[in-house]
């Protein structure tokens, strides 16, 4: 037996050792992380397509990658490539074309976009056929073979294997806004387990394409607040009216600690606990009492074998919609009692905007930069506080503060939620 | 601290629902007889595309409230059906203190399109297509606000938290064929490492819509001359003939079992799983390599194999390759592709099979050939132990041992 530095319930201990990002801030991560601590927005008019007839014309698009036809597969493979280049090159680990782990990997829904629902339709066919027909009889030609990246489950993870060189069955993961999260909770485990001595984990989305925004449109999501784009996204905030759509990929790479010390690299934050548990209550909405998203969080804490009021600052999943943010403080106040009124909590997506299957990566990477940088970000746009929400939102303007111990919230559509706690590194 | 002896992972609850039937009895029934088992098909309404539809079944007995019903897609609602099938063989069903620590592990793609939407947004498009303002005007008033929820992947999952209780934790992996393997192996892991002792693994396809054998016709994976067996369409090209299909099973710490008098079907164990790049001779080689990691004991002797097998070229040609080498280990194949019978299901496909082997273990019969060529040797085999494959129609290979669990 080797002395492996193990947590207090016998389990390795695993790090962080790299990071990367893409936002509607900036590449990179410390691109997008010093726009978020000067409290600046991504949201803006979206311009890539029209937006004529639509009660929502925001978001938190990625413009900054020449994609041509545009497309959720395409462009969410572009920011997950960059995001894990990022994080490897920063962890120094492996080699060219070898990551020494598996890939983990959230992926946005995989389906047609009209372009090619339009170009299948155009397509040869002229047996007077109409509809799905007609689509099934283009593709049987065989020329529209370049199209079926965009409906297999698997193509980006695929992607991302070859060009990362990671071993064995990628995951491809979906636990709707809490994807980020199920990945490296993935990557904990294996880790944990003694499968692996590392793990790539990435969440990346980009599906603000018009039926992407319409369908979440419909469901009265998201915020209509065009005028003012930058201002729109409102966490906690009395006149929250939705999330805003955002675009982006986090990357992380997790090692155990005695691979991370073993080959000199620098330890980033430790992961030290991760949590889910499923609601029961209904397709959109928590529980009125909260129970699933208190579970998730006390097991997460149980996970971390962190005490309640060890917690020294939230990174809230804060959506910006009045259900969400409500449920957030209730559960929060269930579990943290009267400590919470002494934690700030802040929400990334007022500056960024809801990256939704990337959110938990998103914001476990500035999770992992606050620790480092002892900066808390803000929430912006905090101009009317709730009176029924009453948390230390970090209102508007970034602070100073040391913070050893993170707690990072996220739930999905789907009754999804999955928390993780992130900490200094051991002394 | 001491880390206590390995866990064993026990199937303690199956649901399965095909063409051929609404549960296991029925499945064990067609496919338990003394001659090749006849497969249910429709060659007529998706021409040229045969497959599999699924049999009658009321969806009611196991989603009794109409709201929850409408607000599925029907591939959630075969799954949710399956699912609580599977609970309620495990004896879980209507236990809130178990099902509150039961975990899903899901095997999921996107549900289906609302497609004469779509048609009629298409035909009534200028000459640029839909785009726009017609295009956002048209899904605006056309789409149904719910659509979208039976549409997410980890909305099965999510239906299934909300129409049986299950809510002790919920993934749901994606990657066609691949995602059943991944699903069973994280469920397998996970109990084998002391982290959860009841598990809900499943899947589930709707192979009746256009939009899904879109998705796979796009790369001409569908098979489209008469029906043949999955052994015998190499000489047409090969392909791919879809089945509608739940396979859902309850994955159990035996020591968990145990303490609640649970019986087992049979343990699972060795979930492995590859990806090649699909070159010459790739699936034959990852076939191998999985092969040789497998925990084989006796390492040679009969062997019965339940085959994934898809259909789709070179895969299934290799896998034959693969099997036909087995003799050389000294390992007697008796192989039953079950995609001949039941059609491929794609993320419930691994999973049916395990369902399957768990089925014959139980029995202590193994299963006549699927079909009539010469790969599936009339030859039987006591099922004391059953490897049962999988092999992507595009991509992912995988494997897992089912086998007596005393």
């Amino acid at each position: 037996m080797g002395s492996r530095m193990l947590d207090a319930k016998g389990r390795p201990v695993v790090v962080v050792t790299g990071i990367g990002l893409v936002t509607s801030l900036g590449v990179g991560a410390r691109a997008s992380w010093e726009r978020l601590v000067s409290g600046q927005s991504g949201v803006k008019p979206i311009t890539r397509f029209s937006t004529d007839g639509l009660r929502t014309t925001i978001a938190g698009t990625v413009d900054a990658f020449d994609i041509t036809p545009l497309s959720a597969h395409d462009l969410s493979l572009t920011m997950a490539e960059v995001a894990a280049s990022e994080a490897i090159a920063q962890a120094g680990i492996g080699r060219a074309g070898h990551f020494p782990g598996p890939l983990i990997v959230a992926t946005p829904p995989s389906e047609l976009e009209w372009p090619h629902l339009n170009r299948l339709l155009e397509g040869p066919s002229d047996a007077g056929l109409a509809g799905y027909q007609r689509i099934l009889a283009n593709a049987r030609s065989g020329a529209f073979a370049d199209l079926a990246r965009h409906v297999r489950f698997a193509a980006i993870a695929d992607s991302l294997q070859q060009r990362f060189g990671t071993e064995g069955e990628p995951l491809s993961v979906c636990t709707a806004c809490a994807s980020g999260a199920t990945t490296i909770q993935l990557g904990l485990e294996a880790i944990r387990r003694g499968r692996t001595e590392a793990a790539l984990c990435i969440g990346t989305d980009a599906t603000v394409h018009p039926e992407g925004l319409i369908r979440f449109s419909l469901l009265s999501a998201l915020s209509t607040a065009n005028e003012f784009p930058h201002k729109a996204s409102k966490p906690f905030s009395k006149r929250r009216d939705g999330f805003v759509m955002a675009e982006g990929a986090g990357a992380l790479v997790l090692e155990s600690y005695d691979a991370a010390k073993a080959r000199g690299a620098r330890v980033l934050a430790v992961v030290l606990g991760c949590g889910e548990k499923a609601d029961d209550y209904h397709r959109t909405r928590s529980r009125p009492d909260g129970a699933a998203i208190i579970g998730a969080i006390r097991k997460t804490l149980d996970d971390a074998c962190v005490a309640p009021d060890e917690i020294d600052y939230i990174n809230a999943h804060g959506t910006s919609t009045p259900e969400n943010d409500k449920m957030e403080y209730v559960s929060l106040h269930a579990v943290l009692g009267d400590h919470l009124a002494r934690t700030p909590i802040s929400s990334n997506k007022s500056m960024v905007g809801h990256t939704l299957i990337a959110a938990g990566s998103v914001e476990a990477v500035f999770s992992v930069m606050t620790i480092g940088a002892g900066v808390l970000p803000p929430t912006i746009n905090y101009d009317e506080p709730d009176p029924d929400v009453p948390l230390d939102v970090v209102p508007n303007v970034s602070r100073p503060a040391r913070v050893s111990t993170i707690l990072s919230n996220s739930f999905g559509f789907g009754g999804q939620n999955v928390c993780v706690v992130f900490s200094g590194e051991p002394a | 601290m001491m880390r206590r002896a390995r866990d064993h992972a026990w199937i303690t609850g199956i649901g399965l629902i095909s063409s051929l039937g609404h549960d296991t009895a029925a499945h064990w029934q067609k496919l338990n007889g003394s001659c090749t088992p006849r497969p249910v098909i429709d060659p007529q309404r998706f021409a040229p595309y045969t497959i599999h539809p699924l049999a009658a079944i009321d969806f009611a007995k196991q989603i009794p409230r109409t709201s929850d019903q409408r607000q599925m897609e029907r591939w959630q609602k075969i799954g949710v059906y399956a699912a609580g099938l599977a609970l309620a063989d495990a004896k879980l069903a209507g236990d809130e203190d178990l099902l509150e620590c039961t975990n899903l592990c899901i095997a999921a793609g996107n549900g289906e399109r609302d497609l004469a939407l779509d048609a009629r947004i298409l035909a009534a498009a200028g000459p640029g297509g839909a785009e726009g303002a017609y295009l956002n005007q048209s899904l605006t008033a056309g789409l149904r606000p719910t659509l979208y929820l039976g549409q997410l992947s980890n909305l099965l999952a999510g239906n299934i938290s909300i129409v049986h209780k299950a809510t002790g934790s919920s993934r749901t992996f994606k990657g066609e064929e691949m995602a059943g393997v991944s699903a069973v192996a994280d469920a397998v892991a996970r109990i084998e490492a002391g982290e959860g002792e009841l598990f809900l693994v499943g899947g589930a396809l709707n192979a009746e819509r256009e939009d899904a054998l879109l998705a796979c016709e796009l790369s001409g994976a569908l098979y489209q001359d008469l029906y043949s067996s999955v052994w015998q369409r190499r000489a047409q090209g090969g392909g791919v003939i879809p089945g509608s299909l739940g396979a859902f099973l309850v994955l159990e710490s035996a020591r968990h079992a145990r303490r609640r008098g649970a019986m087992p079907y049979a343990r699972v164990s060795d979930v492995l799983s590859s990806r090649s790049r699909r070159g010459r001779g790739d699936v034959a080689a990852a076939a191998a390599g999985l092969f040789s990691r497998l925990g084989l004991n006796p390492k040679g002797g009969d062997l019965g194999i339940l085959s994934g097998a898809s259909g789709a070229e070179p895969a299934t040609t290799e896998e034959r390759q693969f099997i036909a080498g087995l003799a050389q280990r000294g390992v007697t194949p008796v192989v039953r592709a079950w995609g001949s019978v039941l059609g491929h299901s794609l993320e419930a496909h691994f999973i049916a099979g395990l369902a399957l082997a768990a089925l014959a273990i139980s029995n202590e019969a193994f299963y006549p050939p699927f079909d009539t060529s010469e790969v599936e040797s009339a030859h039987d085999v006591c099922p004391d132990r059953v490897l049962v494959t999988t092999f992507g129609h595009w991509r992912g290979e995988g494997m897992a041992l089912a086998q007596s669990a005393w």
